[in-house]
């Protein structure tokens, strides 16, 4: 038995059972043999499927982990956190259960993924030795022998063995445990050796001298940019994604990652979107080696522009649209489109800045109000039932007598969505007060039946 | 002292003040109401397009910022071409908007975390030149910032709008700091067009234009935006005395 889930957990399997012992115990078991090739293969895969859609440099890290330095690749995602929730969102849609967790360095990343994220974990930046502190020793990925040793000597944690002087453990179990314990605290470099697809367009240059200037990288930045534009073009493709990988002179690698909407080829579109994320590499003594690749690149379809001189064209705004994608993430720029609902909260949704344009939207039979609160606020009123509009009302401290209203408008609940709406109602009611602020408020309820609400008053929005 | 040559002169740095202070605009590169009051105020006689406007709420609406969004959609709406809104808060309800004329395909909406990124999408929409026009929600805007984004602006069709909200109702009193921006409005709720039944009548704000540049400040009392965007000089209506609470008959009868 080599692995174990949550579900054969459950039923009392463990890691390392013989086969005969889980046939007792699981009586119709289904039984194939292990195939060490291919798990390693399939992990290269989801690598690989990773590199595409989340940060530039991915491993494999053998047995059953990946590890990813997402520096300079989780703005796009709008953050860290979301970064890590989309990742094993994903992953849980396609039935693989993950966890992730994000750190300082691989040893503490490896470690806190393993023993503490549940699923997700990120570590503070510039933790040190607290986050993995509690953790036990073979959270450090040392051979089983040695860990082994340890044990029999009454280590356990990580900080027992951080406790004690380095030289006598070192002469004892040799160096593999001085080399983890760096590795895990962030004082020993680890460069990962980030997975390649075999059919990427790549360019390369490596410099005689390394170079650290802004204006340097951004000078070569544009003629790397050129090479991989005439590359895409043997090939009829457009970059969809690109990879600015810069190794450094201590072997680091940093990363900036940019994304566009469609398929672009434009060299000046390519170098503005890099250039503007310059400032986020750190050269450190000098980056000796660049490799911009298109980790995402889809064939571009060639179109006609119309003469301007019989009709009016569109702009083409997708470089606008990219260019801020990629100053405030993919998720925060959108368009909203009506979802045919008459609960007001729902019938927006959002979608792409550039999907295709449709003419739908919503019906025209009710003013709407300009500004609509996330939580309706209850407010306190006076109200003739069942179908008058309030007298007055306080709204957050301040009593209004309303002057004038219009409704109810009457919206039903959606019982195919919730079995609680299957009777609820809300009724709608357009007011205004004598200044002339004009407010949305609805009673839950339609004032007969107590089963249709609670009766109570709500503002869901503020009219122009 | 007028001799032909002293009078060409004269004429000549007319011109070029004139130029400087932009009034030579061609007539189609302003936007008009359609409110003959209204555009000949102006100068160039409407909103003038390739230029920074500021538009900010009166009372509540200076925290809501309700009437203010429905001004600048209706002048959106009237423009030809994408619309690019940049937000900070998602509070913002779409089919108002439609209902204001701006059809939901036409906006585009960014969600930035702070008013310094709104700003900085702001100017990248405006140097692009490929929008109709350009609405951000912004608290702060100094002159440093409106002269970046007049600049950004110049020389485009697309007109910039910065529709000043804050979060506390204090905090309004810094719309009176001065800024480059072309005009400057404030919008205010009224109560609706009376109606001689119960109900409420189309919308009515007080749009004060507080400063144009090369221009006068004046207010005037219009209803609010239809579906295609325009405002309305109100009609009196014949005011017929109603029954006292005459509206407690119910609102939907």
């Amino acid at each position: 038995m080599l692995a174990a889930d949550a579900a054969a957990h459950a039923a009392g399997l463990r890691v390392g059972m013989p086969v005969a012992k889980a046939q007792i115990i699981v009586p119709a078991l289904i039984i194939k043999d292990a195939d060490p090739a291919a798990d390693v293969d399939a992990l290269d895969r989801l690598a690989l499927w990773i590199l595409q859609r989340f940060a530039p440099i991915v491993a494999a890290d053998p047995p059953d982990g990946i590890v990813i330095d997402s520096t300079g690749a989780d703005h796009l995602h709008g953050g860290e956190l979301a970064m890590l929730d989309a990742l094993i969102g994903r992953l849980a849609m396609s039935g693989v259960a993950a966890r992730a967790a994000i750190a300082d360095s691989w040893g503490a990343a490896h470690a806190l993924a393993r023993y503490v994220a549940r699923p997700t974990f990120i570590a503070p930046p510039g933790h040190g030795a607290s986050a993995i502190a509690q953790l036990p020793l073979e959270a450090l990925r040392l051979p089983a022998a040695i860990s082994g040793d340890l044990r029999v000597l009454g280590f356990e944690h990580v900080h027992d063995i951080r406790a004690q002087p380095r030289a006598p453990l070192i002469l004892r179990f040799g160096p593999e445990l001085g080399r983890r314990l760096d590795q895990a605290l962030g004082q020993d470099a680890e460069p990962i050796e980030p997975i390649r697809p075999p059919d990427l367009v790549e360019v390369r240059r490596a410099f005689a001298e390394p170079i650290g200037a802004a204006e340097t990288i951004a000078r070569y930045v544009g003629k790397l940019v050129i090479d991989l534009c005439a590359a895409l073009e043997d090939k009829g493709l457009g970059a969809r994604r690109l990879d600015l990988l810069c190794r450094r002179v201590d072997n680091r690698m940093q990363a900036v990652r940019v994304g566009t909407a469609q398929p672009v080829r434009d060299n000046k579109r390519l170098t503005r979107l890099i250039c503007d994320r310059i400032e986020t590499i750190d050269p450190g003594f000098g980056i000796e080696a660049m490799t911009l690749a298109a980790t995402i690149a889809e064939p571009l379809v060639r179109r006609q522009l119309m003469s301007s001189l019989v009709e009016e064209t569109a702009p083409d705004i997708s470089d606008l649209v990219d260019t801020l994608a990629n100053r405030v993430g993919e998720r925060a720029i959108y368009r909203i489109a009506p979802v045919s609902s008459d609960v007001p909260e729902r019938s927006v949704c959002r979608i792409p800045a550039m999907a295709p344009d449709s003419d739908a939207t919503w019906p025209n039979h009710w003013p709407r109000p300009a500004r609509l609160l996330a939580r309706p606020e209850p407010i306190e009123t006076v109200a003739l039932l069942p179908d008058h509009p309030p007298v007055s009302f306080t709204w957050r401290g301040i009593r209004r007598r309303v002057k004038r209203a219009d409704g109810p408008e009457r919206v039903f609940g959606e019982w195919w969505k919730r079995d609680a709406e299957l009777a609820a109602v809300r009724d709608y009611f357009r007011i205004e007060d004598d200044a002339g602020e004009r407010y949305w408020v609805y009673r839950s309820g339609d004032g007969e039946d107590a089963s249709t609400g609670s009766h109570r008053w709500y503002l869901h929005g503020v009219f122009g | 002292m007028s001799t032909p040559a002293s009078h060409l002169t004269v004429s000549e740095l007319r011109e070029r003040i004139a130029r400087l202070e932009g009034h030579g605009r061609r007539a189609k590169s302003v936007l008009p109401f359609g409110i003959i009051d209204l555009d000949t105020r102006l100068p160039g006689g409407g909103l003038a397009l390739g230029a920074l406007h500021e538009v900010a709420g009166g009372g509540n609406g200076a925290v809501d910022g309700a009437a203010a969004a429905l001004f600048a959609a209706g002048v959106a709406a009237r423009t030809k071409g994408k619309v690019l809104w940049c937000i900070t808060r998602p509070d913002l309800f779409a089919p108002a908007l439609a209902q204001a004329g701006l059809a939901p395909a036409r906006a585009i909406y960014v969600e930035a975390g702070d008013d310094k990124t709104v700003l900085a999408c702001m100017e990248e929409g405006l140097r692009h030149g490929g929008l109709g026009a350009v609405v951000a929600e912004v608290g702060r805007l100094t002159m440093t910032a409106s002269r970046r984004l007049q600049l950004a602006a110049e020389g485009k069709s697309t007109i910039g709008i910065a529709l000043r909200r804050w979060r506390r109702q204090t905090e309004a009193a810094d719309f009176g700091q001065p800024t480059a921006a072309m005009t400057r409005w404030r919008v205010s709720v009224l109560p609706s067009t009376p109606l001689p039944v119960p109900g409420v009548g189309r919308h009515r704000w007080l749009v004060e234009l507080i400063r144009a540049r090369a221009g006068e400040s004046a207010d005037f009392e219009l209803e609010a935006c239809d579906d295609t965007g325009r405002l309305a000089l109100p009609a009196d209506l014949v005011h017929r005395p109603a029954a006292a609470e005459g509206w407690r008959r119910g609102a939907s009868a």
